[in-house]
């Protein structure tokens, strides 16, 4: 701020660009909150979790053993088949008439109602004795609906729907705005060459979605794999912990078992995985700006 | 031949349509008709409510009952922390990323990767230390703990939304005239940077506000279930009874999730454009 006309000019540039553009006193809080808030915390977690003793005791425990499937399998499934279904859902809402819109302004509730009050609404359904789904399918004439959520499989099961549901319509409206935002020149084009219906959308629209659904998928694979309250709050990792992933099972060693080291380890022992994601995650947001 | 094509291609819209209809509105619809419902029928399995009451609703609006008997605190401390958030993202977002995009140090792109990177980290991944942390600080059980950790954790994508936006909205020649006449940065900041950059800053505000409103695991961690306790903790309270008041919880959830919805439908376009802008972002 306080340089003046005769601070060293740099080589190539306008004089003026030597001249009070300290960006320091700008950037300073928030590298401040950075160092306090990620850096030191991500740096204690892993001298907190650095124990070897920890991974030993977790590789012998089948809870965790079966965190570890159940994190792949949602992770997996839920990510895949929410972004698909999304692929396939942002074709029919880019139809862009009366009811479509109406009905994409609806279809956009669970996205816009937080998490924690609708998945609590989905735990009440799944209630073997007075739950919705249940009370449904007993009018329907099923005399023994399954009691949901004291089976693993259905409950599990159940988690998965219920991340997708919530999640489902953020990523077609993602996956809408990439495709409005193909010029229907494109297209034109595209139909005096013959290529119309599903050929279409296997030559020209999903190559050039291609890259909003890759980047779209590897994020999502990441967030998802931190996911804590779909399974929290629709199975809360019962029956029996059969269903903990790594979120929920590191917050309930660390909190409830009062063991922080282990709930730590439980969450670091899914960095083989996250590191790699988030590098190339980084690369891909880097090159597409 | 034209009549035939269009219910060909009619139905099968108008079943998916229906699919869609129903799976969307299931868990909704049984938020409303629990909430409209006497005690007596909440564990009775309907499927609508038999003499529907309002009763729920008045009951959490005048905070008769065991659960709701802090219902205007707790949703004033959700409405703190959330704006408490905004202000702060916005505040330091801009900041950082006026200097890193406009004034451009050389140790500019450091940042901003060690930023990116924090944006793709899973919050409950970092979510123990960062409790261990709050306790050192002396912040556990204060609202700052969460105003301070959600701001450190969406800045990075408000950074990364105002460095893309500026250099599309804000030649550099406006910024080098500025200069040329004489204005420091500060006074670039304030009078070209900030104006040009209203459409985002709202799409960024409302990212903040509604990313802190909908927290719950960090919440519950840092906040607890004292008197600075946030919508979704003490919703989440509810399911440590045997017998939950199911009926009252569901009139609470949907007074709560009514400002998100509303901000989510006013303003549908700018989120959007914002998320687009930047990619993605929940």
């Amino acid at each position: 701020m306080t340089a003046t006309i005769s601070a060293p000019v740099r080589r190539g540039r306008p004089f003026w660009r030597g001249v009070s553009m300290n960006a320091v006193p700008f950037v300073v809080p928030y590298v401040v909150m950075f160092l306090l808030l990620v850096v030191y915390p991500v740096g204690y977690g892993l001298y907190l979790g650095h124990a070897p003793g920890n991974y030993r005791s977790l590789f012998n425990n089948p809870t965790y053993l079966r965190s570890v499937v159940n994190t792949l399998l949602f992770v997996g499934i839920g990510v895949n088949v929410k972004m698909f279904l999304a692929l396939l859902l942002s074709g029919f809402f880019a139809i862009q008439r009366w009811w479509s819109k109406a009905l994409l302004a609806v279809f956009l509730l669970p996205w816009a109602i937080p998490a924690v009050p609708g998945f609590l609404s989905i735990h009440f359904m799944l209630n073997g004795q007075w739950g919705f789904i249940n009370a449904l399918l007993e009018s329907l004439g099923v005399s023994h609906p399954p009691v949901w959520l004291i089976s693993y499989g259905w409950g599990f099961s159940a988690a998965v729907v219920a991340y997708i549901w919530k999640w489902l319509p953020f990523w077609t409206l993602i996956l809408l705005a990439a495709r409005t935002s193909i010029s229907s020149d494109v297209y034109e084009a595209a139909a005096v060459d013959g290529a119309v219906g599903v050929r279409r959308f296997i030559h020209i629209t999903f190559p050039l979605l291609r890259n909003v659904y890759i980047t779209s998928v590897l994020l999502s694979t990441i967030w998802t794999l931190g996911n804590y309250n779909a399974i929290f709050f629709v199975t809360g990792g019962g029956p029996i912990d059969s269903t903990q992933v790594f979120a929920t099972l590191g917050i309930k060693y660390a909190f409830q078992v009062g063991d922080v080291n282990l709930g730590v380890a439980v969450a670091l022992s899914a960095l083989p995985v996250l590191v790699p994601l988030i590098v190339l995650l980084v690369r891909r947001l880097r090159s597409s700006s | 031949m034209t009549g035939r094509r269009s219910w060909q291609v009619r139905l099968p819209q108008a079943l998916l349509g229906a699919v869609l209809l129903i799976w969307t509105l299931m868990p909704v619809y049984t938020m409303a008709m629990l909430a409209l419902s006497p005690q007596s029928q909440v564990f009775s399995g309907h499927l609508y409510p038999h003499t529907p009451t309002v009763q729920n609703f008045v009951d959490v609006v005048s905070q008769r009952g065991e659960y709701v008997g802090a219902f205007w605190l707790q949703m004033a401390n959700s409405a703190v922390t959330a704006i408490g958030t905004t202000v702060l993202v916005l505040l330091v977002g801009t900041l950082a990323a006026f200097g890193i995009a406009r004034l451009r140090p050389r140790w500019g792109s450091f940042v901003s990767n060690a930023a990116l990177a924090t944006y793709v980290i899973p919050l409950s991944f970092v979510s123990i230390p960062l409790y261990k942390v709050m306790a050192t600080y002396g912040l556990l059980g204060t609202r700052w703990s969460l105003v301070l950790a959600m701001t450190a954790f969406a800045s990075p994508y408000a950074m990364w939304v105002f460095s893309q936006h500026s250099e599309t909205a804000i030649s550099h020649e406006l910024d080098e005239s500025a200069r040329i006449d004489g204005a420091s940065s500060w006074q670039i900041y304030l009078r070209i940077y900030l104006p040009l950059m209203t459409p985002v800053l709202v799409a960024i505000g409302i990212y903040a506000f509604l990313l802190a409103w909908n927290e719950y695991l960090l919440a519950f961690l840092l906040l607890g279930s004292g008197s600075t306790t946030t919508m979704p903790v003490a919703l989440s309270d509810f399911l440590n009874t045997d017998n939950p008041p199911w009926n009252s919880f569901m009139a609470a959830s949907l007074f709560y999730a009514l400002p998100p919805a509303i901000l989510y439908y006013l303003f549908r376009n700018k989120i959007t454009g914002g998320l687009t802008a930047g990619s993605v972002k929940e």
